[in-house]
């Protein structure tokens, strides 16, 4: 596969060698090799089916909630790899949050929506976890239209409301990676144009992956982007480089619309 | 080039063969939104009847004696204080056992043995004990704790309706924990949440009043259920707490004067079987309420 020289600048934060992946016996990812830059948005694109999501969901093992679903490979994360790691899963998920395609509210009020899970790692008082309730919020963008309704429930919140939840609720557990599974494909283009900023935004403190069906928004929101086809990697490289001269036919007849 | 279009009739002459089945699922639509509307009809005569003879027979019997005195002898005075307070004691004590087990096995079969095969047999054997006739749960009881303590007690009562509780419990917290989606329970699991707080604080949680509707529909049944505590409790014409020897109850009461000749005692099964139908009508509404209210 193209291992661009686009990567190297950047610092590698998780690393992705020879990594195979099988829906019991289906072979779902073959020979994944990739770095996801420190800091910085790297996007999966990549037509249905092409195994953008299973390879987001191998970072955080989520796919171990499944008996018949496994791995076999590495991913590094600071120098450790996370599918041998002796540590407890729920300490590697506490690293590196992730945010689903479908807004996922838990059945409690958006406060505890958000303190349900800082409460999982940390003991603090009242105040202090008010004020990172309110942290979340706001750099979700979500302060303003919820502080005065913190304790109703999550779920009477409009899609595009729920979803800045969940990406609060990701950012307030302060993981370093956060994993980003079609994030916006529910919302309106209004919600999106929200999501997308604070994509932008969260690159200043953590390391972003974002898988998307939609090129223009990875196009928008990315700096490193992978194209991905039938379980296998085809390039990856600075977004520029991928959508102005990607160096694959496949790249550019998926990118240009010509995907047959 | 068109081909296939030839093979097919075009939009315009499908127009006659439309309006034909058009017409047709009318009539087919009519017949059977009547045939619909007379069963229910059907149903309702029956329970608005019930209704309708349980007031009429029950609310005249009602008087502040019902519910602060205890059954008289024949011909006399008296209420069925006694049965009202041995039944609540019984129905409160069964599902403060039964609930906890059920939902606890709910939770086994949902979460953790759903496909081994401890859970197939026990959600089969749950699925026995649902459909079990109440006599025999009376009758094992009345083997099994009523036979050895040689003696009938408030506590073989609260056992047989324990037993009655539990497979209702198990099934509803089942049910209502598969409902809840696997998108909830994977976004608890990437925060880093440990399996037993994703179940009880995010799983249980959602699934809660459904749940809560299951336990309520159990109290339902259990506060009528008369065949076990023939067995078990049997009767009590005294007002007593003492759950280790025998205890009125409601249904028991009912039963038994009910069957009876004397008109007071009759009077009294009527006043008995409106407070019960009060009850579970009440209880009903709340489990609705419940389901309802969601946050």
């Amino acid at each position: 596969m193209d291992q661009t020289d686009a990567t190297a600048p950047a610092q590698a934060k998780l690393s992705v060698r020879n990594l195979n992946f099988y829906y019991s016996k289906y072979h779902a990812l073959r020979d994944i090799n990739l770095d996801i830059a420190e800091r910085k948005v790297t996007a999966f694109i990549g037509p249905s089916g092409c195994g953008k999501s299973t390879l987001l969901r191998t970072f955080n093992r989520m796919f171990e909630l499944y008996p018949d679903q496994r791995a076999e490979g590495e991913i590094v994360l600071d120098g450790e790899n996370v599918l041998t790691s002796k540590q407890d899963v729920a300490l590697i998920r506490a690293r590196i949050g992730m945010v689903f395609q479908k807004p996922t509210p838990f059945p409690m009020s958006i406060y505890d929506n958000i303190a349900f899970g800082v409460r999982l790692f940390e003991s603090m008082n009242e105040a202090d976890m008010d004020e990172r309730v309110e942290w979340a919020l706001r750099k979700a963008a979500l302060w303003d239209e919820v502080k005065d309704k913190l304790n109703q429930s999550g779920s009477g919140l409009s899609g595009g409301q729920q979803q800045r939840l969940c990406i609060a609720r990701g950012i307030a557990i302060k993981p370093e990676v956060l994993l980003l599974d079609e994030p916006c494909s529910a919302l309106d283009p209004i919600s999106t144009g929200k999501i997308e900023e604070l994509i932008v935004e969260l690159k200043e403190d953590y390391t972003v992956v974002i898988v998307t069906h939609n090129m223009q928004q990875a196009a928008r929101v990315s700096d490193y982007t992978a194209y991905m086809y039938l379980g296998n990697l085809v390039e990856v490289g600075q977004t520029e480089q991928i959508f102005f001269k990607p160096k694959r036919q496949e790249t550019e007849d998926y990118i240009t619309g010509r995907f047959g | 080039m068109s081909v296939t279009s030839e093979k097919f009739p075009a939009s315009r002459d499908l127009a006659a063969p439309r309006e034909r089945i058009y017409l047709r699922r009318k009539r087919v639509n009519r017949i059977a939104l009547a045939l619909s509307l007379a069963a229910m009809a059907f149903g309702l005569v029956w329970l608005i009847w019930i209704l309708w003879e349980t007031v009429d027979l029950g609310i005249g019997g009602i008087t502040w004696a019902t519910v602060s005195q205890s059954t008289p002898p024949p011909d006399e005075a008296g209420g069925i204080a006694n049965a009202l307070w041995g039944s609540f004691l019984m129905v409160i004590l069964a599902t403060f056992v039964g609930t906890p087990v059920g939902i606890m096995a709910g939770i086994y079969l949902a979460e953790y043995g759903a496909r081994s095969a401890i859970g197939n047999i026990t959600r089969f054997v749950n699925d026995i004990l649902l459909s079990a006739p109440s006599i025999v749960i009376g009758l094992f009881v009345y083997a099994v704790v009523v036979a050895r303590m040689q003696h009938f007690s408030g506590w073989a009562g609260i056992v047989a309706l324990a037993l009655i509780v539990i497979p209702v419990v198990v099934r509803t917290t089942e049910n209502m924990l598969l409902l809840v989606p696997a998108g909830l329970r994977e976004a608890a699991y990437a925060l880093g949440a440990p399996k037993w707080k994703v179940i009880t604080k995010i799983a249980l949680r959602a699934a809660r009043a459904g749940v809560v509707t299951g336990v309520l529909l159990a109290v339902a049944r259990i506060s009528g259920e008369t065949a076990p505590l023939l067995f078990t409790s049997l009767n009590n014409q005294f007002f007593t707490s003492d759950l280790n020897g025998p205890i009125a109850s409601v249904p028991a009461t009912i039963f038994k004067f009910a069957m009876s000749p004397y008109d007071n005692w009759q009077q009294l099964a009527w006043a008995g079987v409106f407070i019960m139908t009060l009850a579970v009508l009440g209880l009903n509404i709340l489990a609705r309420l419940v389901t309802r209210s969601k946050i």
